[in-house]
């Protein structure tokens, strides 16, 4: 039991589950599993991970917008069930209702408390105020531009006085610029000590974006979402973006998200399971020959995050594609640096039926599902096989729309290595033939 | 590594031919069979009123009688989508056909098709002394009319909103312009096309079943079908006939749901032009039965094969490209254009000239001010409707809507409320009205109801559905609740969609009304004070300047609330109330 001089986390997070049931083969499907976090007042945590690991499903848990199948999520001591009045919420889209201006779209938080007209007047005007957008109280939504809106995303979070903001990737639908001014801006906030919340949570993929804003950030592994441990950030506020502190942290981290096996925490090791389910990441074979293409041209190796902001790709685009280049063995990353292997330099440098044949051996020693398809198909002898066999066995393991992601990467992978064929009007597949027709 | 063993489904031996392919080789010769036994019924001798056509309640005659009613609806089909095609490719590419045609077509659309009944099934049968083709093209033509509006305007509209890569890439690779229709501009348009001529073939039904029993100039008119059955159900008060007609209407629609349209929703998929595909995508068993035999492959390839054979006969017009056209655009011709505009304007007052003569020389002017009168009681009742809908189906459509497996099972069932005529219902309305003691003053707005109500409800669930799932979060986690959250979120966002079912069905209603402000029970009628009851009136004695006249002031009413009212409510829908 804590003493009268600790504090009591805003947020406590325990043992939660979510499962959705898959109607289709009546097994399910496990998005959080086994979360355990607390929020204490006066932090920023950041929720890091790639698509996929639950995190938005997370915060709704949190928020009280989707139920966890098991555990419990207390606010302020008290179990949430139902929406969660001590949490108010900006969203990736901003959320903004076209029809409502931008003063109307932020007085709409206060509808359900009961205020008198003046004061729903007053404490609109100054979260308009805090976010910079005086002036602009009579504007409609789609008279502003992105970074606008979401700052009357913000005004509409803040009026309503929270005890925890729940920031969900309110960046990464802005442009490059305008995301890092409305993150500076909302640093500069919190630093000033009047932020009109006690604690923020924020998800994100972006890793600098998460160095940046938060006191500790959490890294989540995907399929399922669990906690693989987390990281505190020590560095002093305002943060500079260049200094060589905060390189050395992004770079860790950038480490800990290239390599999934990297143990920041004892986790518990994954079951082993029948089928090798080892996840295809989703890129494009044009896109890792155009990503190692780019790193040849540099010479030597190559720090992943000067990769990410040379070619202005966000870490959740780029990290898939390095993933498979260290995945078919064309690449390897140590200490968030990338160098290319000995095959990776022919494919990059080969013409196209050559590198064609490079990826077309990788891909069936490395990728366990083009392999599996392949098989499948050369036993069935040019006869065509139903795409819904293999959607049906990915199933077992995965989302329906990860099992479908899963499988179009493979296609992608087996078509442009000749592997296979592809009817998408029959969704059949089928091993390449000699076309005489 | 892989140590699951595969079923090798994949590789059993298969026969050539499977079963899907000879289930389709049956269903194909039944479909010939029957067109071809129930076609022949068309050329029947037909000489009022000594020969006419004999209806009998015999319910096995039930099934011919549904396949006559079904063949003339997809005779007036194919019919609408040649007609579509040429006129909305006429409007799209003639800037001087679409000055006069497009406000033609918003005329045509509004006016109440029941109205021509007298002038066209006269018309026709003079056309045709001696046959009942002359009749059966009648009701073709009502069918027709009913159709193929919102098809035009829906091509039309593809056509002008065709993508501008597409029209580049067609104009860089020199597409003839045969080519450019077939490849371009008909593919663009087909998912519009498709969805306007199911909803439009729904609309239908109503047409065939008024059209198929009809006393016009003090004459009576049968064809062989479902509605001159329930007609003469209502005749001899045979309860039990109306009950199996109602009841074979409703397996008909969904039948030809199941083996035609589905098929053809889900086959137009792939026109899509948008990559984000529908949240559900539409699925039809009829188009994997389809797509699983190889009877169409092979058929493909030999037809492939014969085209290779015939040596190919090109015609060459003079390439005009597109650049060309647009050149000559800017360029006006005030004179031609002027010259033109007069003689179109002259056409029109001739019209109107000779319209005010026919009944200012047959009509009291008092009678003039009483048909206005009519018009406003027929106009509170489509009023009624609309609010009784929206109020009654607004709601309950959100409440199917928020809930996406709900929505999934109904929004078809709706499809299929809405297609069923409800002048099939009417007779049974009636006898409530008699016992009841209901005057049909009242009670003309239940039966408007009855076919117009679906139209509401089926927008509301789709702009329900379409309402993003961030909002809604949004709204729960502000904590909005009951009228804050109507007011605030949902009544703002299906308002496109509700302001485009209430059109439909006012439009619907107005059309209607010609049916439903008479209606009748064995030897007993009841009657309403309405304008649709004037037409009616006029139509069943032949009565041309009163007809001239009760038609001209419902396409008054029609495109005055059209213009001052829906189209106001649908500009502020599209600009202030659109998401995304």
């Amino acid at each position: 039991m804590a003493t009268a001089t600790q504090l009591q986390p805003l947020l406590r997070i325990e043992g939660v589950y979510k499962v959705y049931p898959k109607p289709e083969s009546g097994g399910s499907f496990t998005v959080l599993e086994d979360i355990n976090l607390t929020v204490m007042p006066g932090e920023i945590v950041a929720i890091l991970g790639r698509s996929g690991s639950g995190k938005s499903t997370l915060l709704r848990s949190v928020a009280g917008l989707s139920k966890p199948t098991k555990g419990v999520v207390y606010s302020n001591g008290k179990p949430v069930d139902g929406p969660n009045a001590d949490v108010s919420m900006v969203f990736q889209s901003f959320a903004l209702l076209p029809w409502l201006n931008v003063v109307e779209n932020v007085e709409i938080g206060l509808e359900s408390k009961r205020l008198s007209a003046a004061e729903v007047h007053r404490r609109g005007t100054e979260a308009l105020r805090l976010v910079g957008l005086e002036g602009f109280e009579k504007a409609y939504p789609k008279e502003l531009s992105g970074g606008m809106q979401q700052r009357v995303g913000f005004a509409r979070a803040f009026v309503v006085q929270p005890v925890v903001l729940m920031l969900d990737e309110p960046f990464s639908a802005l442009d490059v610029l305008t995301a890092e001014n409305l993150r500076g801006e909302i640093a500069d906030l919190w630093e000033a000590g009047n932020f009109p919340a006690q604690s923020v949570v924020l998800v994100t993929h972006n890793i600098e974006e998460a160095i940046m804003l938060a006191d500790r950030v959490v890294v989540m592994s995907s399929n399922p979402g669990r906690i693989r441990g987390e990281i505190r950030v020590t560095l002093a506020r305002p943060r500079e973006r260049n200094s060589s502190a905060f390189r050395a942290m992004a770079d860790h981290v950038y480490t800990i998200m290239t390599n999934p096996e990297t143990k920041i925490m004892p986790v518990a090791h994954e079951s082993s399971s029948l089928v090798d389910t080892t996840a295809l990441p989703h890129a494009r074979p044009g896109a890792i020959s155009g990503l190692l293409e780019l790193v040849e041209e540099y010479g030597g190796p190559e720090d992943v995050a000067v990769i990410s902001d040379r070619l202005r790709i966000e870490a959740d685009d780029l990290l898939p594609i390095l993933d498979a280049a260290v995945l078919l063995q064309f690449a390897n990353v140590k200490e968030g640096d990338v160098t290319l292997t000995e095959i990776g330099r022919t494919f990059a440098d080969g013409e196209v039926e050559h590198a064609r044949m490079i990826f077309r051996d990788q891909a069936l020693k490395f990728a366990p599902l083009v392999r599996t398809m392949h098989e499948v198909l050369v036993s069935a002898r040019g006869k065509p096989v139903h795409e819904d066999f293999f959607l049906d066995i990915l199933d077992e393991h995965y989302s329906d729309e990860e099992a479908r992601n899963q499988f179009e990467t493979a296609l992608n992978w087996g078509r442009y290595a000749g592997l296979l064929e592809y009817d998408s009007d029959e969704k059949t597949l089928q091993a390449p033939q000699a076309h005489d027709e | 590594m892989i140590r699951r063993a595969f079923p090798p489904k994949y590789a059993l031996p298969r026969s050539p031919i499977g079963m899907s392919d000879v289930v389709i080789i049956a269903g194909l010769f039944l479909l010939l069979y029957g067109i071809a036994r129930v076609g022949s019924g068309f050329f029947v001798a037909f000489k009022p009123p000594l020969m006419q056509p004999k209806v009998s309640l015999d319910p096995a005659n039930l099934p011919y009688y549904a396949a006559r009613s079904t063949l003339r609806m997809f005779i007036g089909l194919i019919a609408s989508v040649l007609f579509t095609f040429a006129y909305g490719y006429a409007c799209a590419k003639s800037h001087r056909a679409e000055k006069v045609m497009i406000p033609l077509l918003d005329i045509l659309q509004s006016v109440p098709v029941l109205g021509f009944l007298s002038v066209t099934v006269t018309g026709f049968i003079a056309l045709f002394p001696g046959s009942l083709l002359g009749l059966e093209m009648a009701s073709l033509f009502a069918i027709f009319t009913g159709q193929v509006w919102n098809m035009t305007f829906s091509f039309y509209h593809s056509l002008i909103t065709l993508p501008k890569e597409l029209d580049e890439a067609a104009t860089v690779f020199q597409f003839s312009k045969w080519r450019r229709f077939i490849s371009v501009e008909v593919p663009a348009s087909m998912i519009g096309l498709v969805w306007n001529g199911m909803m439009s073939f729904g609309g239908g039904w109503f047409f065939v079943a008024v059209t198929e029993a009809i006393t016009v100039n003090n004459k009576s008119y049968t064809l062989p079908g479902l509605g001159s059955y329930v007609a003469k159900a209502v005749l001899e008060k045979n309860l039990h006939a109306l009950a199996s007609a109602i009841v074979t209407m409703v397996v008909l629609i969904v039948i030809i749901d199941q083996l035609f349209w589905r098929p053809v929703v889900a086959w137009a998929e792939k026109f899509r032009m948008d990559k984000s595909t529908a949240s559900s995508q539409a699925t039809s068993w009829v188009l994997d039965l389809l797509r699983s035999s190889k009877l169409p492959r092979i058929l493909g390839r030999q037809w492939r094969k014969f085209q290779q054979r015939i040596p190919k006969v090109r015609i060459h017009f003079p390439k005009r490209t597109r650049f060309q056209l647009r050149w000559k655009r800017k360029k006006p011709r005030f004179n031609m254009d002027i010259l033109f505009g007069v003689g179109i304007g002259m056409v029109v007052m001739a019209a109107i000239a000779l319209g005010v003569h026919i009944v200012s020389t047959e009509v009291p002017a008092q009678e003039v001010a009483k048909v206005f009168g009519l018009g406003i009681l027929t106009f509170l009742r489509v009023i009624c409707l609309i609010v009784f809908a929206s109020l009654v189906w607004t709601p309950i459509g959100v409440a199917i809507g928020f809930n996406p497996k709900l929505a999934r099972l109904a929004q078809p069932l709706v499809l299929i409320f809405a297609s069923f005529p409800a002048n099939f219902l009417f007779p049974a309305a009636t006898i409530i009205f008699i016992r009841v003691g209901l005057g049909l003053n009242a009670g003309s707005i239940v039966l408007m109801i009855l076919g117009a109500q679906w139209y509401v409800l089926f927008n509301a669930i789709a702009g329900a559905m379409a309402v993003p799932n961030d909002l809604r979060e949004m709204a729960t986690n502000m904590r909005l609740t009951g009228w804050p959250l109507w007011r605030k979120l949902i009544l703002p966002a299906i308002f496109p969609a509700w302001v485009t079912g209430a059109i439909t069905a006012s439009g619907g209603a107005w059309n209607a009304s010609i049916v439903s402000e008479v209606v009748s029970w064995g030897d007993k009628t009841l009657k309403a004070d309405g304008i649709g009851a004037y037409i009616a009136n006029a139509t069943t004695v032949g009565d041309a300047p009163r007809i001239v006249l009760g038609v001209s002031f419902m396409c008054i009413f029609v495109v005055a609330s059209n213009r001052l009212f829906w189209r106001r409510l649908y500009a502020l829908a599209e600009t202030r109330y659109r998401l995304g």
